[in-house]
């Protein structure tokens, strides 16, 4: 068996606020092009430790790691490292959809692109229409691009988010609870968008609906009280856990 | 009349007298409107908007140096409280725990309950007695000073209203923490920023102590910063304290343009939070 | 092929840690700038407080704390005591107060708690609009149309309903202490009633509803819910009040007479210590005149930074009380 290449890998990788220890030595690889899992109850430290993959965590009040993060072998909290280059290469869509409200459907997906300035009007415009279709809102919006984009509704606001994300082709994408406000049609078509966002993107989603963990991933870790449990291969996962809490969550014992 | 009628009673009655504390409270501003339009109205001419005084007794001539003196004083003073004023607002929004941002806060609220007349006496301390002379820039310094802390509330309380999901969702594409506070954060909280500021240059408007002893006034029509100028509400207290039954008039005329321009810039003030698309709201 | 999966993971990292390692640099310079514009608010108070000190120095050296005490106004003699012009200010506040906290109370707890939008609305914008006044057009409007309506009418009516009172005794002017109360009242009446609208309006609907479910009538549920829930608030407000009518300059040197005299008579002239700077100070001519002043100026700014803290203090307990109040903490 081939053994995939991780794209994100953490080593012994802490995550604190001030003193209190949320993640607890997390030594994980997420393998390139699939869609990779994060379950557990609530306050297991999955968003946290998500959050350390774009260095957001750091811009919690107290947030620090101990440990490493490599993104293809490199750290990204080495001593040179841009967090901003960071971003840019690590993508995240979050749990409430946030377009931003003084910019148009189509300012809102290129905003990611314009800061790394001088792209010609053309390539944006090509880059917006390649987003939006990917994120299934182009037919949707195409007529409207020039329109606010808080005039949408909560599951096109997301995929708005998504199609934002995407534009300035990171390498990896972080979703944290993205269907959570959504409703169940929303919540699908979300879904069904990551089996073709995962052949260019490397994703990682959390979210406390084992279900849809089942349905959308290749791989699920189970978090527990700040550690992780149990990783492997989502239908392994699902059918034959090893570790008794695992089992315990699964079923739906607790959390 | 039983328990619960008198009750009833009592209640009614003191709605009723609420009601004529309304009326009495509304009185003051029908009545000063209706003085302003009926003594002011008359004098105006363009003869009013467009020529200086003449001199003492004769009849004729207009504000046009106190109209441009006000738009120049208040003008400089804007160019510097402003920016000042929002840079102040987005610090303690930024950083609101640190002690640099609860110390400017309780003094940005000392600030503004400072009488304007005393502020006046500074900016003559610090910048008309050294110098010698009067002047407009003298005036500004003293506007300036009591804008800049209404302008930096007016900021802070309004980048506090919007949602930190979007500054997150900025950072999180890489935005840079400046641009994130520029053009996404203080972007959005702009209509309700604009309002306020245009709120506090019609205050600083209708400030007369400040200038009386920096600005000082001036019978000519001069666009001179470093010499005396005339403003509007200088214009009103000379001419209503002044001897002849003309210059009476005219300062009702003078008073009526003032209070034109206070309200004009009031009302743009709640125009600029009406229309613009996407402002934050809920 | 476990080799080429090497080589390109090699590669890729070189590639990746080349793209990490660009930099953005604007953040500190935007730190500093902000931080500029903070200090300042501190700085210019600071300046504020020192120059204004060492301007009235002269006066101080001479006159000491006493300055405040002694009634003497002589500029010719150099002798310069601000006691009536002290107490003009703190009687034109008070009597300010009495007259426009009634008012203002009654029209902030109609507003919140019975007006129904058609009247709340216009109503609020009337209020806002007198706030928008300028001082000088009060003044203006006060000099040329509310005296001479006390002066031929209000005053001789209290005169002789209330002569026994010494304060309602005396030859009427015109322009005098009681005018300047009456003007000032209506000036700060905006004011108070805005900061009690607020704090009434922070007051959580649950008191409301709590005391209604018991049987209380709209009056009674205001009484002993409501108000006293809102009580330091509201102490705040009028506190707040007090200080701008203690600053307060053009209006009230418009309509107080200008004068260094107390009596006990309401309708004569007075003087306050912002009227009186404003008066005096371009006519001083000599050191120890601008002196006086400026040490009038001081202690005018001590008194209402003193009072206005105070005041914030009341409204930001209120705030922290209430739970989904308006305050931000």
């Amino acid at each position: 068996m081939v053994e995939a290449v991780a794209r994100v890998q953490t080593e012994k990788l802490t995550a604190l606020y001030g003193k209190f220890t949320a993640v607890k030595d997390v030594t994980l690889g997420f393998a390139a092009n699939q869609v990779h899992a994060l379950i557990g109850p609530s306050g297991c430290g999955k968003s946290t430790f998500l959050r350390t993959i774009n260095r957001m965590h750091e811009m919690s009040i107290g947030g620090w790691i101990t440990g490493s993060v490599l993104l293809d072998g490199a750290d990204i909290y080495g001593p040179d490292v841009s967090v901003i280059q960071v971003r840019r290469q690590v993508g995240m869509v979050f749990q409430k959809p946030t377009p931003f409200p003084t910019k148009s459907i189509y300012d809102n997906v290129a905003a990611g692109l314009v800061l790394e300035g001088g792209r010609a009007r053309a390539e944006l415009d090509e880059v917006v229409e390649r987003s939006l279709r990917r994120a299934a809102l182009w037919d949707e919006v195409k007529d409207r691009l020039r329109t606010s984009a808080i005039a949408l509704s909560g599951g096109q606001q997301q995929r708005l988010c998504l199609a934002r994300t995407i534009a300035p082709e990171p390498e990896v994408i972080l979703l944290d609870e993205p269907t959570a406000s959504l409703d169940p049609q929303g919540t699908q078509r979300i879904e069904e968008l990551m089996f073709e966002l995962k052949r260019d993107f490397t994703i990682v989603i959390v979210t406390h609906n084992m279900q849809q963990a089942a349905r959308v991933s290749d791989t699920t870790t189970f978090f527990y009280l700040g550690a992780m449990i149990e990783h492997g291969p989502t239908r392994q996962m699902f059918t034959t856990p090893t570790n008794e809490q695992t089992e315990a969550y699964i079923t739906g014992r607790f959390g | 009349m039983n328990r619960r009628d008198r009750r009833r009673f009592k209640s009614n009655a003191m709605v009723a007298l609420m009601i004529v504390a309304v009326v009495i409270a509304v009185l003051p501003l029908l009545f000063i409107l209706g003085s302003l339009l009926v003594h002011g109205a008359s004098s105006m001419s363009l003869a009013f908007f467009t020529r200086v005084p003449v001199p003492a007794g004769e009849t004729g001539g207009g504000v046009v140096h106190a109209i441009v003196g006000t738009l120049v004083i208040v003008g400089i003073a804007s160019l510097i409280g402003v920016p000042v004023g929002i840079g102040a607002g987005i610090y303690c929004a930024e950083y609101p725990g640190s002690r640099m941002a609860v110390v400017t806060r309780f003094l940005s609220d000392v600030m503004n309950g400072t009488p304007s007349i005393v502020v006046g006496v500074f900016a003559w301390t610090l910048i008309v007695a050294p110098s010698h002379h009067y002047s407009a820039v003298a005036g500004s310094a003293a506007l300036a000073m009591l804008m800049i802390p209404m302008v930096m509330r007016t900021t802070e309380e309004l980048l506090k209203l919007v949602p930190n999901s979007l500054r997150e969702a900025a950072l999180a594409l890489g935005y840079a923490r400046w641009r994130t506070t520029l053009s996404i954060m203080l972007r959005t909280a702009l209509p309700g920023i604009v309002t306020g500021t245009l709120l506090a240059v019609a205050r600083i408007a209708g400030e007369t102590a400040p200038l009386l002893f920096t600005a000082l006034g001036n019978q000519y029509l001069s666009f001179k910063p470093n010499a005396p100028m005339a403003a509007l509400p200088l214009v009103v207290f000379s001419y209503a304290t002044g001897p002849y039954e003309e210059w009476h008039r005219f300062a009702w005329a003078a008073a009526l343009v003032l209070i034109i321009v206070v309200l004009v810039l009031s009302v743009a003030a709640r125009l600029a939070t009406r229309q613009r698309f996407g402002a934050a709201r809920g | 092929m476990e080799m080429t999966d090497a080589a390109t993971s090699l590669s890729r990292r070189a590639a990746t840690v080349r793209l990490l390692t660009g930099g953005v640099r604007g953040d500190q310079l935007f730190r500093v700038v902000l931080t500029a514009c903070a200090l300042s608010i501190p700085v210019l108070l600071i300046a504020l407080a020192v120059m204004l000190t060492r301007g009235a120095s002269l006066a101080i050296g001479k006159f000491g704390l006493g300055f405040a005490a002694t009634s003497a106004w002589d500029p010719v003699a150099g002798q310069f005591g601000a006691w009536p012009m002290i107490l003009g200010t703190l009687l034109t506040s008070l009597l300010a107060l009495l007259i426009a906290v009634p008012l203002s109370l009654g029209v902030a707890i109609y507003l919140t708690e019975f007006a129904p939008d058609v009247i709340r609305k216009p109503v609020a914008m009337v209020i806002e609009l007198l706030a928008a006044i300028p001082s000088v057009v009060y003044g203006l409007w006060g000099m040329f149309v509310l005296i001479p309506l006390l002066q031929h009418a209000v005053f001789p009516l209290l005169r002789s309903l209330l002569g026994f009172l010494p304060f309602f005794r005396g030859a009427i002017y015109g322009p005098s202490v009681l005018a300047a109360s009456i003007i000032l009242a209506i000036m700060i009446m905006p004011f108070i009633m805005a900061v009690s609208r607020e704090v009434l309006l922070a007051v959580p609907g649950s008191q409301r509803e709590a005391a209604m479910a018991l049987g209380a009538t709209r009056w009674e549920a205001v009484r002993t819910a409501i108000v006293p829930y809102a009580r330091s608030g509201i102490i705040g407000a009028i506190i707040l009040g007090l200080g701008r009518a203690l600053g307060e300059t053009m209006a009230v040197t418009m309509l107080i007479g200008n004068r260094h005299e107390i009596t006990a008579s309401l309708f004569a002239p007075g003087y306050t210590m912002a009227a009186a700077i404003a008066n005096e100070f371009n006519e001083a001519a000599t050191p120890m005149h601008y002196a006086a002043l400026t040490y009038v100026a001081l202690l005018l700014f001590v008194i209402t930074m003193l009072i206005n803290a105070g005041a914030r203090l009341l409204i930001w307990r209120v705030g922290r009380g209430s739970q989904g109040g308006g305050a931000s903490t």
